[in-house]
């Protein structure tokens, strides 16, 4: 197992390293001239100024030697300053925004979770018969409607018609649980839609594919309740497909709640970074996309170490 | 019908219903089995040995599959009963042990759960009851360190030590029944014969009723009371194992006996293999099923399906046109020798049998050869 560690956090420093660098390489291709950006439209007039503040920037550096001097930064958590919000330190934004952003697409991932394994493996269980239709309908609907809708929707009703959860406002998590539940609930709902479909699509044929399996009928010749089969055999065996999903689009989740997060005026991480794109805001725009990059390599390493948690035979290799 | 029968079966069917057609893979079997007693249930690869056993404890699993006759236990009828009254009785009363122990465990499953869950279900043991019940039958079973064994994954087990575990499993709650499916063809021949011997050991023990299910009648000959032959869904013949051995009267379990490997002679064995394959299921041939390949063939068998009779020993039932050592049989082997018939060469040792049964060839060289 500690061989295993050491391997996989050797190819996690390497993944990262590679992440890190495309992630820079991409923003610093982006089409505009920071140095413009920063000066605003009467900067553009002098070029004096301009050289000067690109001199700052250290955009006349070759990009190896830009990443090279970041990354130097980065690691020691300085991830440069905004801008246009000049003495604004990048890690600073994120460290404000991600417990918002994070907290979204836990509860996201979570509410998906709880509806889609019970659908999926109900799903299986019932397959081509009407729980299985009926599941599967479900599942399309969501898969089909695009998570602002769902957020529209969610907002008419509760907010607008019932008036029983407020459509903006977020509460932070610091300021009470209750009170950043009535403002996460709906978003996080939202979000969660799409991944439901996925999850329950995903659990279902992976759970169909075990319940053909050998042992699956040496249980039942034990005498065991469908139930108890369903659950303690066949679930563990049927969710590493899952699992794979669970880490890609947790990561994806980060920083692709910007559509929810504009329409419920979250303050989080996607809701800045639309921003500082609008704005050419490199520093920031480079911040958040490696730091984004990061946290996606590191959890789907986590999801693959799960992996031996979930399925014994894989801890031999 | 005997009053002390623990299984009567009459008229069991069991179709599949396939985009091909439908598979007739158990063709109206009856057999019965007294209490403490042990059945060899013998055929070749997809003679239906398999949905058999499954039908008779209703574990066919299948969408589009029927099951059709009766299944009387302790005389009661088992098709008719609820799937929960099954569940009463799957792995308490009956159990199977299944015929490849490397699927038939659940691999993200340890042993020990896999060994208690039901004993704790069915018997309402505690945990800790069920744990030395557990390491109890496994040191029965003789598997070694068998407290280290709870622990264990299934493929940290060698497949002999996997199907003394599902052995130990089937037998964990003390069932009265117990079908074992070919429970050592995945297995080495050195294992087989432990495996089989420790089945054998239990079955006495606990004066259990077993069927053994198998498809080589060397397995069953000394470990059985009565041996059932299938063929094609069908029970072809069925004897008390000595009757059997002493006079076999129906060409396929001629033709079993013949396959049964030698290991001083296996020149012998190979000559002899039974030419040909199983029929299709779907569209099988006209009249007796194995008329295609059977070396005493004639017009009539063609037409007519035989049905299962009795012989002149107690116990004893064929279902052939010309049993083996009749005078019809001497004659028709004479006649269909003369004529050539490939399958009637083969087993008179004159032609090479292949078991694809394509193009068996004269071996006018190879007897030579000899
Ligand atoms: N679910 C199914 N659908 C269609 N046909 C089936 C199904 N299960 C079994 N059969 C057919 O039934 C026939 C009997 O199969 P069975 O598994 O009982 O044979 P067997 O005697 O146990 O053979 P083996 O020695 O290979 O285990 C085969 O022709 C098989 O193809
Ligand atoms: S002799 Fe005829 S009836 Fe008997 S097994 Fe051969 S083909 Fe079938
Ligand atoms: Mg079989």
């Amino acid at each position: 197992m500690a061989r295993v560690l050491g391997t996989r956090l050797l190819r996690l420093v390497a993944t990262l390293f590679a992440v890190t660098f495309l992630s820079f390489l991409m923003t610093a291709l982006l089409p505009g001239d920071p140095a413009v950006a920063v000066l605003g439209v009467e900067g553009v007039q002098n070029e004096e100024l301009l050289l000067e503040v690109r001199e700052e920037l250290g955009l006349n550096d070759p990009i190896p030697v830009r990443y090279v001097n970041w990354l130097g930064r980065a690691v020691t958590g300085d991830l440069g300053e905004s801008y246009i919000n000049r003495g604004v330190p990048v890690a600073q934004t994120i460290q404000e925004r991600i417990p918002v952003t994070a907290q979204l697409a836990v509860m996201a991932i979570i509410i998906a979770l709880v509806l889609a394994i019970p659908l999926g493996v109900l799903g299986a269980y019932k397959e081509s018969r009407w729980p299985d239709t009926a599941s599967s309908a479900f599942a399309q609907i969501a898969l089909s409607v695009p998570n602002f809708i769902t957020g529209i929707f969610l907002i008419w009703l509760f907010s607008v018609t019932l008036r029983w959860l407020p459509a903006s406002n977020w509460n932070r998590l610091g300021n009470g649980v209750v009170d950043n539940l009535k403002t996460s609930i709906m978003p996080a709902t939202a979000l969660a839609m799409t991944q439901m479909a996925i999850f329950s699509r995903l659990v279902r044929s992976d759970m169909i594919a075990t319940l053909q399996e050998n042992f699956v009928l040496a249980a039942k010749a034990k005498g065991l309740t469908d139930r108890f089969i369903l659950l303690r055999h066949a679930l563990r065996p049927s969710s590493l497909s899952l699992m794979t999903i669970l880490g890609i689009n947790f990561g994806a989740l980060l920083g692709g709640t910007v559509v929810i997060e504009t329409l419920f005026a979250i303050p989080g991480l996607g809701f800045r970074l639309i921003n500082a794109i609008s704005q050419r805001d490199i520093m920031v725009i480079q911040g958040i996309t490696v730091f984004i990059a990061v946290v996606y390599v590191v959890i789907n390493t986590v999801v693959d170490l799960l992996y031996a948690a979930v399925d014994p035979r894989i801890r031999r290799s | 019908m005997a009053s002390n029968d623990l299984l009567t079966v009459q008229h069991l069917s069991t179709t599949f219903e396939t985009p091909a057609g439908s598979v007739k893979a158990v063709d109206d079997v009856s057999l019965s089995l007294k209490a403490g007693s042990t059945m060899g249930l013998v055929g070749e690869s997809g003679s239906g040995k398999t949905v058999l056993s499954r039908s008779i404890m209703r574990l066919i699993t299948a969408g589009g599959a029927t099951t059709t006759g009766s299944v009387l236990y302790r005389g009661e009828e088992l098709l008719t009963k609820s799937s929960k009254e099954m569940q009463a009785l799957w792995g308490a009363e009956m159990a199977m042990v299944f015929q490849d122990p490397m699927t038939s465990l659940n691999p993200v499953v340890r042993i020990g759960r896999q060994m208690i869950e039901h004993v704790q279900h069915h018997l309402g043991l505690s945990k800790a009851d069920a744990v030395d019940a557990a390491v109890s039958l496994l040191r029965s079973a003789q598997i070694p360190e068998a407290e280290a064994r709870l622990q264990a994954y299934p493929h940290e087990l060698s497949g002999g030590m996997r199907q003394r575990v599902c052995i130990a499993i089937a037998l964990a709650c003390g069932p009265n029944m117990l079908f074992a499916d070919e429970p050592t063809t995945a297995l080495d021949v050195t294992v087989q014969h432990q495996i089989l011997n420790l089945l054998a050991e239990q079955q006495r023990e606990r004066n259990m009723t077993m069927i053994l299910v198998t498809h080589d009648l060397g397995v069953v000959a000394g470990r059985t009371d009565e041996i059932a032959v299938m063929y094609a869904g069908r029970i072809v013949e069925k004897a008390p194992t000595d009757t059997l051995f002493a006079s076999m009267r129906h060409p396929y379990t001629e033709a079993l006996l013949r396959a049964i490997p030698k290991i001083d002679d296996p020149k012998q064995t190979k000559l002899s293999a039974i030419i040909g394959r199983p029929p299709d299921l779907i569209n099988p041939p006209s009249g007796c099923a194995f008329s295609p390949r059977c070396p005493y063939v004639q017009p009539k068998c063609r037409e007519e399906a035989p049905t299962l009779t009795p012989g002149e020993s107690a116990g004893h039932e064929f279902a052939c046109w010309n049993p083996v050592g009749s005078p019809e049989a001497e004659q028709a082997w004479q006649q269909n020798l003369e004529g050539g018939l490939l399958q009637t060469l083969a087993a008179a040792g004159k032609a090479t049998a292949t078991e694809e049964g394509a193009t068996p060839v004269p071996v006018a060289a190879n007897e030579a050869a000899q």
